[in-house]
């Protein structure tokens, strides 16, 4: 499998994917799953101006995410898949068990979520259903960048910001 | 002595913008116009609306960010979609700002930032 990381982060692909995980973890391939996104050329000119020409990225929504997901699994390139929400994530999961391990890497503050960690900011929503994905034997938590000790969804939802 | 404050955004991760603002001002001294804007706990929508925010205080048509892929580019870049006059330089330095800051325009700003870049150490 080289579709090895799964990350939720509200601004999808930015500086911190492309460099921080990008560079040393030598992706080759993002996969960027947004029903919105996936038609909105605009948009996605925008994604692919920020990303060096070796890495390619791909424009899904999540049904096309779920039928290429063999595909993307014998790759031989490390890829990185992204959604923006817990939600869009959550329907991915619920449909492709295949994908067991997702990493919150960016949920910041808007009305609604509480802080829980420096870099994540949940609703009461947002919370059941990752305690959802986990009952269903994803495993959910929480790293920013590599460099960056992980955090398990335990631990996230007990979090106060400090952290 | 700086005769009229020229306006502008500065947008970056963390600290980035301050820290930059506050070598700008040890150079040129204060009322240089520019402003800080950070990233940090804000959402794309936060980012975008505390850019535009800044923009519309000071009157600028000026926005200079860090990364080329970052949140920061990416806002800037949905903002000038709406706000023709707004010209988002990518890629930010203290010679890029300071060349703005003493009077530069957008495309003198990026040629004396890339005349500014140098290797040193190098044998020969």
């Amino acid at each position: 499998m080289t579709l090895e990381l799964l990350r939720i982060d509200d601004r999808l692909i930015h500086g911190q994917v492309v460099v921080g995980w990008g560079q040393p973890c030598q992706i080759g391939f993002f996969v960027l799953v947004d029903d919105a996104i996936a038609g909105a050329e605009w948009e996605q000119e925008l994604y692919r101006m920020g990303t060096p020409p070796e890495i390619a990225i791909e424009f899904v929504t999540v049904d096309q995410a779920i039928e290429r997901w063999p595909r993307y699994q014998a790759d031989p390139r490390v890829g990185m898949l992204l959604t923006g929400d817990v939600e869009t994530m959550d329907r991915l999961t619920a449909a492709a068990p295949a994908l067991s391990q997702v990493t919150i890497g960016g949920l910041h503050m808007k009305p609604g979520r509480v802080q829980r960690m420096r870099f994540v900011f949940l609703s009461p929503e947002e919370e059941a259903r990752l305690r959802a994905m986990a009952a269903r034997g994803v495993m959910v938590v929480a790293q920013d960048v590599p460099s960056a000790p992980v955090t398990s969804l335990e631990a996230v939802l007990a979090g106060d910001g400090t952290a | 002595m700086m005769s009229e404050a020229r306006a502008a955004v500065v947008a970056g991760h963390g600290a980035f913008a301050e820290g930059l603002l506050s070598a700008v001002a040890q150079v040129m001294g204060v009322g240089h116009g520019l402003v800080a804007v950070t990233n940090a706990d804000r959402t794309p929508a936060g980012i975008e609306a505390a850019i535009q925010e800044a923009l519309e205080r000071t009157g600028a048509t000026v926005l200079f960010t860090d990364l080329p892929a970052g949140s920061c580019t990416l806002a800037g870049a949905r903002l000038a979609r709406r706000l023709p006059t707004l010209r988002v330089i990518t890629g930010a330095s203290l010679p890029m700002l300071l060349s703005f800051v003493a009077g530069g325009s957008p495309a003198k700003v990026v040629e004396q930032a890339h005349a500014a870049i140098r290797t040193l150490g190098e044998a020969g």
